[in-house]
């Protein structure tokens, strides 16, 4: 989780500044932004166990995002059952989605656009599916009742929603450090860079890809539970929706993918871009997707390890001994 | 330790492996020659249970482990390198060797720990914190070996560790291997450099068409005449005799 150079401290320093910096500002529509921008760098720290360690670039990150979001409000709104209940559902049933597209994509050994392709085909197909059938509230989507509470988990208080989700952000980002220095953190990394190396030297690569993908389900999952709560209504073309496909890729990719600091980073310099084109521009609508497209072809093109592999190259500290560390 | 019986394997209409048998003793250094193409690394890859033989049967320590998965193959003891070395090329040499340590050191600081050690063993102690990718073809090739060794395997497969090493290289590969064997491990190599055959293989199994055509020690190969004729092509063992005589 530390900085490996003067570049990559600055990059994080900025980062931290404007977090700290909405404290201050007391202004409901940063806020706002902020929520919403937080929300998303969850599921793109999602979209990083996957993708950025793992090399498995999904495309769909959406069904395990709307699983998670759908599972706790029915149980809310169709079975009246505890928020926190819900909550921690949604978590298991995000993680069960991505273990079960795991399973059926890795056991045909699907790799590179055909494992994106069968992901977006997932979360497609759920998003018919949850605008179609009732316990889903089909085309008009779910709504909780406005309830706020600690039981329900709803806070009427911005800087309360502000403050957990910056909490929830550093847990799922600690995890990430954690997994990434762990033994399925070394192997998920060997899997990326050579599947054959990684199965001689003794590794169920089948198991370490589907375990990734349940870890990540979970995280997307939590990222849609969290949108849940803080809005409380969803509907199948907003969770299920390619629009958070698509922002769970573009986050970390700008950013940095398989760092732990580049997908929050990623997030947070696309939505201040998006949010600043639209004011200049009087917000054309669906400009920020544009803007975005740019953005990512010009990383793919000049940034291949995003803006925390360009900040690496800034400054670098002295490696330290791995043995100490 | 190793008894493999009447291996068979087909690509399509080719058959590049058919009915070979061979037996690698513990503690053992066992060759196994052929010339290009001679159905040698699809052994390997049988044996090390990356595809599935066609026929035939591959013990291991006394269990039929025909057809089992490589990762439960590694857990069992026995490892394969990769005649094309594989490095996990955005790693460092050390975290690359701490992939096979993993295996038996599931904690970070151990598996890293048994990394140096091996790596140190090795002769790659300056390189351990350099980036695989920057290696020369020879680091790579004992990376090849670290990885391997750091797993703690005890029967260790190399496909052509020596290939495209300078004379220097070879010897001090030939050096470490045979300190390894002494330490208590297993060996079945393929190799092309006859240098390292001659002088560290104890027996010597010869593949050429997918069939095995001669067993014995390396020095009663190089004057087998069946062998002489499938590395320099028909009539080349009488051509050399010939030339003896004269
Ligand atoms: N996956 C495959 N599909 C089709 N043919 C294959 C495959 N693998 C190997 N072959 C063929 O099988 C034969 C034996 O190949 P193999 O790689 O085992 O030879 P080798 O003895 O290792 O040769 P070399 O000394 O060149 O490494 C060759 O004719 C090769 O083209
Ligand atoms: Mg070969």
């Amino acid at each position: 989780m530390k900085p490996q150079s003067m570049g990559q401290a600055v990059l994080i320093a900025l980062a931290l500044i404007y977090l700290a910096s909405l404290y201050f500002m007391s202004s409901p529509v940063w806020m706002g932004f902020t929520i919403n921008a937080l929300i998303v760098a969850v599921v793109a720290l999602a979209w990083n166990i996957t993708g950025g360690f793992g090399g498995m670039a999904s495309f769909g990150h959406a069904a395990m995002y709307g699983t998670g979001a759908y599972a706790s409000a029915i149980l809310q709104v169709q079975y009246g059952i505890n928020a926190w209940i819900a909550f921690a559902a949604g978590i298991v049933a995000g993680a069960a989605m991505g273990a079960f597209i795991g399973a059926l994509a890795f056991r045909y050994g699907l790799k590179g656009s055909y494992f994106a392709l069968v992901t977006l085909a997932f979360a497609e197909v759920l998003r018919i599916c949850a605008s179609s059938f009732a316990i889903t509230g089909g085309g008009s989507g779910l709504q909780l009742r406005l309830d706020p509470g600690l039981s329900t988990l709803q806070f009427n208080d911005r800087t309360v929603v502000y403050t957990i989700l910056l909490v929830i952000v550093a847990l799922v980002m600690a995890l990430t450090a954690w997994l990434k220095y762990s033994r399925f953190g070394a192997y998920l990394i060997a899997v990326r860079e050579n599947e054959d190396a990684a199965r001689a030297l003794g590794i169920d690569t089948y198991r370490i890809k589907v375990k990734a993908m349940a870890i990540s389900g979970a995280f997307a999952g939590l990222a849609g539970v969290l949108y849940l709560q803080v809005w409380l209504f969803i509907d199948s073309a907003v969770v299920y929706g390619s629009a958070v496909s698509i922002e769970a890729l573009i986050g970390p990719i700008i950013g940095g993918a398989g760092t732990v600091w580049g997908p929050l980073i990623g997030t947070l310099g696309l939505h201040l871009l998006g949010e600043g084109a639209k004011h200049l521009l009087h917000n054309a609508p669906g400009l920020n997707f544009v803007l975005y497209a740019v953005v990512l072809i010009c990383a793919l093109r000049f940034l291949p390890q995003g803006l925390m592999g360009l900040a690496g190259r800034i400054g670098t500290f002295r490696k330290k001994e791995d043995d100490n560390a | 330790m190793l008894e493999v019986r009447n291996l068979s394997k087909s690509f399509g209409g080719l058959k590049a492996v058919s009915d070979a048998s061979l037996d690698v003793p513990e503690g053992g250094i066992v060759g196994l020659l052929g010339p290009n193409g001679a159905g040698k690394t699809t052994c390997f890859t049988m044996i090390a249970g990356f595809t599935k033989p066609n026929e035939g049967t591959v013990r291991f320590m006394g269990q039929d482990i025909t057809g089992l998965p490589p990762h439960r193959i590694c857990a069992m003891g026995m490892i394969r390198t990769f005649q094309i070395v594989q490095p996990f090329a955005g790693l460092t040499v050390q975290e690359n060797i701490a992939v096979g340590a993993y295996l038996h050191h599931h904690d970070r600081a151990e598996a890293m720990a048994v990394a140096r050690q091996v790596g140190k063993r090795l002769g790659m102690g300056a390189m351990l914190d350099r980036p695989a990718s920057s290696l020369t073809i020879a680091g790579r090739k004992r990376l090849e070996l670290a990885r391997a060794l750091a797993t703690g395997a005890k029967l260790l497969l190399l496909d052509e560790v020596m290939a495209g090493l300078i004379p220097s290289e070879v010897s001090e590969i030939v050096g470490i291997i045979r300190q390894i064997r002494d330490e208590g491990h297993t060996f079945l190599m393929i190799e092309h450099v006859m240098q390292a055959v001659m002088s560290l293989a104890e027996t010597a199994y010869v593949l050429n068409h997918g069939k095995m055509i001669a067993h014995g020690t390396p020095r009663e190969l190089v004057q087998d005449p069946g062998v002489v004729e499938a590395y320099l092509g028909h009539g080349a063992a009488a051509r050399l005799q010939e030339g003896n005589h004269a």
